[in-house]
Order: structure tokens, then sequence, then C-alpha cells
């Protein structure tokens, strides 16, 4: 488009070769590292939440796992919806996640063997410390987000069909009409300019929730990961927290070897026995960041 | 998988899916906006550097050069220290609006047009501007005839930074931190689906910003037809 742009120069040419050359390079790198997972069979691919991940809790344990069995673990950190997609279309070979809901369907359509419960911990509605809508003094977590909505306060969801999200959207359901199912996706949400939809990640929330001074539903281990870090990274405060309504259990599956027969199903076995045995739930309850206790073992 | 994500993308996009809409307009008010402001101050900037000499103006260029490949995650992180809450910028309230976003994308692509403007009027003929100036014009008139005799090389500076900010998801991301009704667009949609394991979804939106973006060159390259 530049006159005289046709006349290609010599440093072009140059600069061609040194990008195919890396290009090459790359290549041929990833290549061979995908040929190793395909050789060795010993490799489990996890599909998990980014809140187990953020943690830190896999980084901890996962040692002990390749220690005894000599299976190297890789960890694919996503949202719980994502993470069973991975799983539905073969690309991992155990999910361990926090949605009992999306669990129950990715059993019942036959995509995961059983559910194994491996570990719980809890929801806590965050906001900024002045608690401009009063919800510290709601009778249960549903009241606190109806007592949000009347402020109409800004609140930040989630939005990504994760386990968070889908607990946030069974809390608007208790709720009533205060929220209403969207026509196509049948995601359920309050219309106010107040409710922020942003699709993301649990560190990516808390962050936008932080900038903007608004509430959100977080998971206990990410909010502690965030609000005790040196400098912290959120002055948001817990100003909900307890009861069943925000109970938060994780559950590991096997992904059926029916639907993907080339998934390490012997492996994914291994990692089920080890993960529920009493030694690693024992390490599971002892995991603390901060002196703070992030899961407790079943 | 392939298949069947791309036969519901080519669904969802004859079914002028309002989500769809809603953000591809989005994205292209965005870049309607950052080109336009970008260019307003990028295209005399370009000028004036390329007729003046002075010292350190092969620094200058070179400069704006390396700024060419800017990369916009760190734009987009250097904007959001400025509009954070703690930030000089905060009491305004920009981050994660589109305003804020605008002002991202208009660094971005602020060297572009620059750059590209420069290059087009420095390779105009020395004889347009003995012309003018024979013909009795003040610098104002030079400057005027030199920039109509680049008009070309600008358009090109123009389209190319409009297709940056269309197609980039750095600074819209980082900045307008994805919020639907707000700041999704087309872009940070497309990640947030990938994220998600949508991938129908994804590439629908994929295929819609590559239409978005052949549009505006076909329609670009009109105009310079026209100009011909």
């Amino acid at each position: 488009m530049l006159r005289g742009s046709k006349r290609p120069s010599r440093g072009g040419f140059r600069a061609v070769t040194v990008l195919s050359l890396l290009l090459a390079a790359c290549t041929a790198g990833c290549g061979s590292t995908d040929r190793e997972d395909a050789a060795a069979p010993d490799v489990l691919t996890l599909a998990t939440t980014t809140s187990t991940d953020n943690s830190g809790l896999l980084a901890q344990i996962h040692p002990d796992f390749e220690k005894r069995t000599g299976i190297k673990v890789k960890v694919v950190a996503k949202g719980t919806g994502a993470s069973l997609q991975l799983a539905r279309d073969g690309n991992a070979d155990v999910v361990l996640v926090h949605a009992p809901g999306l669990e129950r369907k990715f059993v019942e359509k036959g995509y995961g063997v059983k559910r194994h419960p491996v570990m719980y911990n809890d929801f806590v509605i965050i906001g900024p410390k002045s608690d401009p809508a009063g919800i510290t003094n709601a009778e249960n977590p549903a009241h606190a987000l109806m007592l949000i909505a009347d402020a109409e306060h800004d609140f930040v969801s989630r939005g990504d069909q994760s386990g968070t999200h889908e607990k946030e959207q069974y809390l608007w359901a208790i709720t009533g009409n205060y929220a209403e199912p969207d026509p196509e996706t049948f995601v359920l949400r309050p219309t106010g300019d107040w409710y922020l939809s942003i699709g993301q990640g649990m560190g990516k929330t808390i962050s936008v929730a932080t900038e903007k001074q608004a509430y959100t539903l977080a998971d206990r281990g990410t909010y502690y990961a965030f609000a005790l870090s040196e400098p912290a990274r959120t002055d948001l405060a817990i100003l909900y927290e307890g009861g069943d309504d925000l109970h938060n259990p994780y559950s590991v599956i096997a992904v059926s070897p029916n639907k993907h027969p080339g998934v390490n199903f012997e492996a994914a076995t291994k990692y089920i026995e080890w993960i529920t045995s009493a030694d690693v739930q024992e390490m599971i309850g002892q995991y603390t960041v901060q002196g703070k206790m992030l899961f407790h073992s079943m | 998988m392939l298949l069947d994500a791309l036969r519901n993308a080519i669904r969802l996009i004859f079914s002028l899916d309002a989500e769809v809409i809603e953000y591809a307009q989005r994205s292209l008010s965005i870049a309607g906006l950052s080109t336009l402001i970008a260019s307003l101050l990028g295209i005399p900037l370009g000028i004036l550097i390329a007729e003046h000499e002075f010292r350190g103006k092969r620094a200058v260029v070179t400069v704006l050069n390396t700024l060419l490949a800017l990369p916009t995650v760190v734009v987009g992180l250097f904007v959001y220290m400025l509009l954070s809450r703690t930030g000089p910028l905060g009491p305004l309230q920009l981050l994660f609006t589109v305003p804020g976003i605008v002002i991202g994308e208009v660094l971005l692509i602020l060297p572009i047009v620059t750059a590209f403007t420069l290059t087009a009027v420095a390779r105009t003929d020395r004889d347009v501007r003995k012309t003018a100036l024979a013909t009795g014009a003040n610098t104002r008139q030079v400057l005027w005839t030199v920039f109509r005799e680049s008009r070309f090389g600008v358009t090109a500076a123009v389209i190319a930074a409009f297709g940056r900010v269309v197609s980039e998801v750095g600074v819209a991301m980082i900045l307008g931190g994805n919020v639907d009704r707000f700041t999704r667009t087309l872009t940070t949609a497309t990640v947030q689906h990938v994220d998600m394991g949508n991938f129908a979804l994804a590439l629908a939106l994929g295929l819609v910003l590559l239409a978005v973006s052949l549009s505006i060159n076909v329609l670009f390259q009109l105009i310079q037809g026209g100009q011909k």
C-alpha cells in the first residue's frame, strides 16, 4: 500500500529467514514434547478449577502421587464448566471440580464413571468494608443478594458457568423474582446495570470487584490467597459467611474409557484411590496458607 | 468437532444473534473512535516531524518505529495502573469502561498513524513543495498540499490503525474487563468462550471478526480507488 513497498529489501529477506528458522525450531520443540507424551503412558491429565490450582494445594500434594506411582500429573486449570467440556472432548483423563449439578449430568450422560467426594470448603460473600448494602445482618446468603439488589450496589458475577457461577445462580433462584433466566442460555441473572457479568476466572473477578468496590461471591481459598498475600491484592472483606447454602464440595471423576478409549483410565483410577486415601485426606486437611485452613477433608 | 463447530458458527452468524451483533457494534465503535482520535493527533504529528529538520530527528523516528511493535498487554497494563482506583487518574472511574479502552487503544495506534504518515509524507516529491512555494503558498498551505499529495499513504496508516484495534485483545481485556453489556467486545468474548469450552460460539465470533475486518478493508480500498 505504501509506495515503493513492492521492492523487497535485503533486510526484509533476512527477517523472513530468521523468522522461519525460529518457527521451525519452535515446531520441532513442540512436536517432540507431544511425542514424549504419547509414548509414555505414565502421564495423567487432570482438568480442574482455577480455585484448586491457585490455592497451591495440588502443587503441595502431587509430588507424593508422582513418587508413589511414577505417574506425572499434568494440571489444566479452568472453570468447572470448561474442565468438564475438556473431559467430554476426551482431552482429560480425570476431573477435580465443584459443581454437583453439572457433575451429576456429566456422569448420567456416560462421560464420567463415578463421582468421588474429595474435600470441601465454602463460599463467602465479599464486599467493601463499609458494607453499603448492609448484608452483614442478612438472614441467609440469598437474603444477602436481595439486599445488594435492593441497594442496586455493584455486584460482579463470574458469568462463566463455573462451579462458583452455578452456586451464585442457585442463590438467585432462591430469591425468587429478583433474577430472570436469559431466554437463550437460561442463565439466571438480575437485569440491573449494577450486575456485572465478566465471564472470567475467580482471581480476575475479585480484582474487578476490588476496583469497583463491588460485592461478589468467592470461594474462601481464592479470597484468602488475595486478601492475605503480601501486599494484599484485595481490600474487600468477608461480609457474609456460613450456612449450608454456601457449602462447596469438590469431587473427582474419572473420564469413561467407553466414551474415549484413548484416555488413561488406569492412571485415573490410581489417582482417585490415592486422593481419597486416608494419608492424602490428612494432607489436604492440614494444608494451610498464612495459617488459614483452605479445605476440609471428607 | 471442528466441522460441528463450523456449522454452528455459520448458523449463529446468519441468525444474527443479538449478542454477536452487540459485540460487533461495540468493537466497531471502539475502533472507530480510537482511530479518529489517533488520526487527529497522529497525522499532523507525522507531517510536522517529516517536514522539519531538527536535532535528534533520527532518534525520534527510531523510537516511533520501535513503538510500532508496542505489545498490547504492556499498553493495557500501563493504562490500567493509571486508571486504577489507586492510580493518578483513579477518580475519573474509567477502568472497565469503553472510554477507558479507547484511551489504551489510542496509545497503541498513535505510533502507527504517526510513523506511517511520516513515511508517506517523506516520500512525496520535493517538487510538490517547490511548486507550492513558487505559487506563493504560505507554510500552512504547503503542509496542506503535502498532506493532499501523501493522502494515499495516510489512508493506509488509518486502515492499519483501525485493523490493529479491531483485532487486538490485550488492551480490550485488561482495560475493559469483558463486562457483559458494558465492555465485552468480539475479541474478549472470543477469549471467554474459548476458556469456557464453547468452541462453536468462539469460532462464530472469530468469523464475525474476520468478516468485519474484511468489509472495512474493502470499504477503504474503495475510498482509495476513488482518490486515484
